[in-house]
């Protein structure tokens, strides 16, 4: 989708809604490495502020990008530490 | 003019050493003091056991473990339900009392509605992905959340520890509560 990072994980939360898409995407990130990207498939709408404030509200992790689709939402977090 | 001015030979200013052993001192203590505690913490009482009351604990509980808050959740009264694990899985909403439901109260209290709004809300739940209360319990548990059942309730109410979620915590009271909310950053009472 995207070519400007390297993907190294990819979730798919499709369908799932508060607050699963956050938690799980907290649970992916933490076995990834540092410097690692995960890209996150969502379709709940709440994804896009949610993980947003998540990201910035939690240490070791960066929001790179977010992108709103016809009706998947994709985000990309790199792990910072 | 008067030459009966205060003797001023006692010099009380401290020595560049004892300046340094000071701030040294107080380095240890503000390291101390700020070390001690960055880890964030959420404490929330859950007294409630409807359907509808059980998920802003458990949704918040889980999103506060994903922002690496360390949470306790103190279950007690009807809260405590959600703990259980067999009532945990039949919670009914109450169609009464709620003038947001569909049907006038007159109706809602008629034998049999409380099923049939909680059938109602089940089914919503199901084809709206939304995640049920044991997925939502599971879910906090893995990532760390700590489920207290408060012991004066499981008395009260007849229960055995064995009708718990593996890892809910039993034997604490008010006090362990209380202790957690003067700790945390947030406190909430469901």
């Amino acid at each position: 989708m995207s070519a400007e990072f390297d993907i190294t994980e990819t979730l798919d939360v499709k369908g799932a809604s508060c607050p699963m898409p956050v938690v799980k995407t907290k649970s992916a990130i933490d076995d990834l490495a540092e410097g690692e990207i995960l890209e996150v498939l969502a379709t709940d709408p709440g994804s896009m502020s949610d993980i947003d404030g998540w990201a910035s509200g939690t240490d070791g992790v960066e929001l790179v990008d977010q992108e709103e689709g016809d009706d998947v939402y994709t985000h990309y977090i790199r792990k910072t530490e | 003019m008067s030459t009966d001015t205060p003797d001023a030979t006692v010099d009380d200013t401290p020595s560049r050493a004892e300046l340094a052993a000071r701030v040294d001192e107080l380095e240890d203590a503000l390291a101390e003091a700020t070390d001690q505690d960055d880890t964030k913490k959420m404490s929330i009482i859950s007294t409630k056991g409807t359907l509808d009351m059980a998920y802003p604990p458990l949704i918040l509980a889980s999103t506060a473990a994903a922002f690496d808050y360390e949470v306790t959740v103190f279950h007690t009264f009807w809260g405590l339900d959600i703990l259980h694990e067999e009532r945990s899985k039949s919670l009914k909403l109450s169609s009464v009392g709620n003038p947001n439901m569909p049907v006038p109260n007159a109706v809602a209290a008629l034998p049999g509605m409380d099923r049939v709004t909680t059938k109602m809300m089940e089914k919503k739940i199901a084809d709206n992905d939304t995640a049920t209360i044991e997925e939502l319990i599971e879910t906090s548990l893995d990532m760390g959340v700590e489920f207290q059942a408060c012991q004066m309730t499981i008395d009260l109410m007849d229960y055995d520890e064995a009708d718990f979620y593996d890892g809910v915590t039993t034997g604490v009271g008010a006090a362990t509560a209380l202790q957690d909310m003067a700790d945390a950053d947030i406190q909430l009472l469901v």
